[in-house]
């Protein structure tokens, strides 16, 4: 780059006059810089008034409200559905709390139910198991009275059967029965 | 892809430069050329009211401004489209550092620090299409805007606090002995304020603008090494987008500074 500048800088006096004398043209002889023609002073700063005053009124009166407009608009709504993002989570918490409680209740309901069958149950099965005892006790007692009964009368048989077959043996053994001895004396083997 | 339309475009500066290039390398560089104020309609007396080049890019200006501001805005949509999103960016950009830098209480002052940014950003902006006019590049128009802001405040600063106002320069916080020295500097700086402004933002834009030029005098200079400057070009004009729009922005920061000293004098 520094010898680039060098060739630019031989060159540059090949065209110095022409250059120097464009410039001074153009800028009226004020040592080349048009920043510093103040004739042309006056022209620039009426012109800049103008457009500035031209800027304020079309932000003061037009952009700037309504942008601002439109951002309170956006911070409202922002804020509006935040809000109603609450609202709307506290209504389902609050279903929630609703959903919890009736399940509870549901399930109370549900015990107490099953506990209600459950004792009906219990005092229906505890009657039926009572009055089959009393049955079986009544027909246990019945058949120890028949019991009871063949005993006896098949005690009463054995007597006679012993009689007759104590009379028929003495009778056998060429003796004289007699009815009233067999009969005391097989009471008395009996009884032994 | 990328790479085979970087070598194309490589090969047709180069091809372009053998073209082109003049007969005799002659350099052409007339960098102040580009800043001439001259007439509109022909002829070459410039008087106040004449309709020149400056004329027609402060229209140019409004136009932009208009378009960007207020048909950019004109939906005002909930969810903003491109230019009412620039458009929103611009105001709340301005409106954090006037609230930011001069307190709460200079926001009813935002439309006129509105009206010096949009203004400031936009002809820099215009200034840097190629064969256009820079309004901003010339002490004229950066003096009017830099003497408003000093007028402004300071007409402002002894409406609202009257002769309290100078309190500005008198150091309380300094040791006795020191402070008649310090209101003199403090004096010297406040009236330096719109020198300072007024050629910082012009200086700054002039600058930029005559290195550019001079680069391209370089490139008819160069024959088929043309190609080089083309390309410093290209890398400086980046830079000068990124003036444009802090010379901008540091114009309307210092207002706002100002604006902040006018409103609380008070060291």
């Amino acid at each position: 780059m520094a010898s680039n500048t060098h060739d630019a800088g031989h060159d540059a006096a090949h065209g110095a006059a022409d250059a120097a004398h464009h410039a001074a043209d153009a800028a009226h002889g004020s040592g080349g810089m048009p920043q510093l023609d103040f004739s042309t002073y006056g022209n620039q700063i009426f012109w800049l008034v103008v457009t500035l005053v031209a800027i304020y009124f079309i932000l003061s009166r037009i952009a700037l409200p309504r942008i601002a407009a439109v951002l309170a608009e956006r911070q409202g709504t922002i804020t509006n559905d935040l809000s109603a993002a609450e609202d709307l989570k506290a209504k389902a918490t609050e279903a929630e709390n609703a959903y919890n409680k009736a399940l509870a209740d549901a399930r109370a309901e549900a015990q107490r139910i099953a506990a209600d069958a459950r004792a009906e149950i219990q005092a229906e099965l505890d009657e039926a198991i009572a009055k089959a005892d009393a049955e079986i006790a009544a027909k246990a007692a019945e058949s120890e009275k028949a019991i009871a009964d063949i005993k006896a009368g098949a005690l009463d048989a054995v007597k006679v059967v012993a009689n007759d077959t104590a009379a028929e043996l003495v009778t056998a053994l060429g003796g004289q029965a007699d009815a009233d001895a067999i009969a005391t004396s097989v009471a008395d083997r009996m009884k032994g | 892809m990328g790479k085979i339309f970087l070598y194309v475009a490589l090969a047709a500066v180069l091809l372009s430069g053998l073209i082109f290039a003049p007969e005799h390398a002659g350099l052409a560089i007339h960098p102040t050329d580009q800043f001439l104020v001259k007439p509109l309609f022909g002829g070459d007396h410039v008087a106040w009211y004449t309709p020149t080049n400056v004329t027609l890019w402060l229209a140019l200006a409004v136009a932009a401004i208009f378009a960007l501001l207020v048909l950019g805005s004109s939906a005002r949509s909930i969810v903003p489209s491109r230019a009412q999103s620039v458009a929103e960016l611009a105001y709340g950009f301005i409106y954090k550092m006037v609230e930011d830098v001069a307190g709460k209480d200079a926001v009813r002052f935002f439309p006129y620090i509105m009206t010096l940014f949009m203004f400031i950003v936009t002809a820099n902006f215009l200034g840097l299409i190629p064969m256009s006019f820079t309004t901003t590049s010339h002490f004229a128009v950066t003096g009017v805007l830099a003497i408003a802001v000093f007028v402004t405040v300071t007409a402002i600063g002894f409406a609202l606090h009257g002769v309290k106002f100078l309190s500005l320069f008198w150091v309380s916080s300094a040791p006795l002995p020191l402070r008649p020295v310090l209101a003199l500097i403090e004096v010297i700086s406040y009236f330096v304020r719109p020198v300072s402004l007024c050629i910082r933002l012009a200086g700054n834009i002039m600058a930029g603008h005559a290195v550019l030029k001079v680069f391209a005098g370089f490139a008819a200079g160069l024959s088929i090494f043309g190609f080089l400057p083309i390309f410093a070009i290209s890398a400086f004009y980046a830079l000068e987008v990124l003036v444009a729009f802090i010379q901008a922005y540091v114009f309307t920061i210092l207002t706002c500074v100002y604006l902040k000293d006018a409103l609380h004098p008070s060291h």
